[in-house]
């Protein structure tokens, strides 16, 4: 079934007359109302009028994240801040944190694309939601809250932990619908099994993945342990949140994007040129309807391509394939964005030096294994063993806590990582995906 | 009074513990006691040389990493009740001994007890009140 008709078949020529329309009250708006955007249509002298077709998407500038972060936190609003009725930011810490504003037509635009979203997957009214995203400043959980909702599901906002305790609910409650990250919803199975629940005591028919790249062979392995479709979501928080893409049930096969909200191209990551549909490279993203904080060509980092063929759901808007990697250098470590750099400043933060340090990224089951290699070095060795296990267990905490991430801490002999200068080689992802 | 002692941090893995040997050998330094603590991720190696300044010199050529520690030397006689006879004056004088090693000296007679104290200049002053012999670096190096 499809929750919007008018929108989500629209045919390909009436979708792009809309896209350009917005399109250009869109550069109008932001160069008229985002200092930023004047300044940087300005430094191109790229004018709003310029935009005469789709194609002229290419003269307009780039947003990078660190252009959110240079205006942190409200410096790309693009409306006063009284219309802004929410605030999300992203995981990031110690700098990295993004901040995106919403205007009440915002949240209801996103809790329709998310409505549009679940109805792709098969989701109606008569399905119990178990919401295992967290809530909070991360976008999953409450996207996918007014989501349900916006469709008149039933919504059980249970948000991230106390997995036992989500076992029990599950099986009491029995949803039909769980949305989580799928290293989480095998973990979920993993702790049923462990306290006597079998999978026939549960309900669940569908499950609603994303904010971390899995594979197929995973998604086969979800699928034959939960019995239930599994799919796969898009979203970033800098955009929207969760439902910027929906994978259909109909097909299964890439990720719908509502394109009459979000204009997308597929760009050669190096050299920043547009490439044509069918090409691998990064996601970049226009958002057209945005009120409270617009982005132009925002690089999301995500490596995919876009399918135009059209797809056996009917829906008109194109697809991309399953994020394969990304561009830079984030990690995301069970559902977690992670920067090196983050981990570098808790190091030092920990110990007041700079230590050189290894990431090693390894997937053991179902979870993200995180390792931090330490090297030692004269200043902090100390040749009583409980000193380097304190301090083992000091910097495994202070991750913990600003990153919300547990880490193996190990401490190794220093091992010729390059120093200051050059780029050090300090990630070593061992995971296949 | 006291003795200088190096540490080196290893991991656990085969060959490292060779690898420190086969360099004190190559510089001509030779060991006079050596005590390995380890965890299942690392180990500390503590060794009292001959010559400290080389050895520490050869094995951080080698990118190992090495600290120094002052430890304190004590003799003790070699029979039963010798080692306990000196736990017993520090405990009773509120010193903690942060961890300890021993070797028996070749004549047999006395044995030797290497000690890393929390508070070092009043452990030696105890030891020295109740007559032990403190021995000095230099006579400790060149046995």
């Amino acid at each position: 079934m499809v929750f919007d008709v008018q929108n989500e078949t629209m045919p390909r020529d009436e979708l792009e007359t809309l896209q350009l329309r917005r399109l250009k009250y869109l550069v109008q708006k932001v160069y008229h109302n985002v200092p930023f955007y004047k300044q940087k249509f300005d430094e191109t002298n790229f004018r709003p009028d310029h935009v005469k077709s789709l194609s002229d998407l290419k003269y307009l500038p780039f947003t990078e994240k660190q252009d959110l972060r240079n205006n942190y936190p409200f410096g790309l609003f693009a409306v006063p801040r009284e219309s802004v009725v929410r605030v999300h930011a992203s995981s990031g810490t110690t700098g990295k944190a993004t901040v995106v504003g919403y205007t009440q037509r915002d949240v209801d635009n996103w809790a329709g694309l998310m409505a549009r979203s679940f109805e792709a997957c098969g989701v109606t009214r008569a399905d119990i939601v178990h919401n295992a995203y967290g809530y909070g400043l991360f976008t999953g959980g409450l996207g996918a809250h007014y989501g349900a909702e916006a469709l008149g599901a039933t919504i059980l906002p249970v948000s991230g932990g106390a997995t036992k305790r989500q076992v029990m609910l599950m099986k009491d409650f029995g949803p039909t619908v769980i949305c989580c990250t799928p290293s989480y919803a095998l973990h979920l199975y993993e702790t049923a099994l462990a306290n006597g629940i079998s999978i026939n005591d549960l309900k669940l028919r569908v499950g609603i993945f994303g904010a971390e790249p899995w594979t197929e062979e995973m998604r086969q392995d979800i699928q034959n342990k939960l019995r239930i479709k599994a799919l796969d979501i898009y979203g970033l928080s800098e955009i929207m949140g969760p439902g910027v893409g929906i994978e259909c049930i109909a097909a299964q096969q890439g990720l719908h994007i509502w394109e009459d909200h979000f204009l997308v191209e597929i760009i050669d990551p190096e050299t920043g040129v547009p490439l044509p549909y069918g090409e691998k490279g990064e996601l970049v993203i226009t958002t057209l309807t945005k009120e409270a904080q617009p982005l132009i060509r925002y690089r999301t980092r995500d490596i995919t391509r876009i399918n135009s063929i059209p797809c056996r759901c009917g829906r008109t808007h194109y697809r991309i394939e399953r994020i394969t990697g990304r561009s830079d250098d984030m990690l995301i470590i069970r559902g977690v964005n992670v920067f090196p750099s983050q981990i570098e400043s808790i190091l030092l933060e920990t110990e007041g030096l700079s230590p050189h340090y290894q990431l090693i990224i390894d997937r053991k089951g179902s979870m993200d294994i995180l390792e931090i290699q330490v090297e030692v070095d004269e200043k902090i060795f100390s040749d009583e063993i409980r000193h380097l296990q304190k301090m083992e267990k000091k910097i495994t905490s202070h991750i913990k806590e600003f990153l919300g991430v547990t880490a193996k801490v190990t401490l190794v002999e220093p091992r010729g990582i390059a120093r200051s200068e050059g780029k050090a080689q300090r990630i070593f992802d061992k995971r296949k995906i | 009074m006291k003795v200088e002692q190096i540490s080196i941090f290893l991991e656990n893995r085969a060959g490292r513990l060779a690898d420190v040997t086969r360099t004190l050998s190559e510089a001509g330094v030779n060991i006079r006691a050596l005590s390995l603590a380890d965890t299942t991720d690392f180990g500390i190696l503590r060794l009292i040389v001959t010559d400290h300044e080389k050895a520490k010199e050869a094995l951080k050529k080698n990118g190992f990493t090495v600290g120094r520690t002052n430890v304190v030397a004590a003799e003790v006689k070699d029979r039963p009740g010798g080692l306990h006879d000196i736990l017993s004056m520090l405990s009773e004088n509120g010193i903690n001994v942060e961890y300890m090693y021993a070797f028996v000296q070749q004549s047999g007679k006395n044995a030797v007890l290497i000690f890393r104290f929390d508070r070092t200049d009043e452990a030696i002053e105890t030891l020295q009140k109740n007559g032990v012999r403190i021995i000095p670096g230099n006579e400790l190096y060149n046995i």
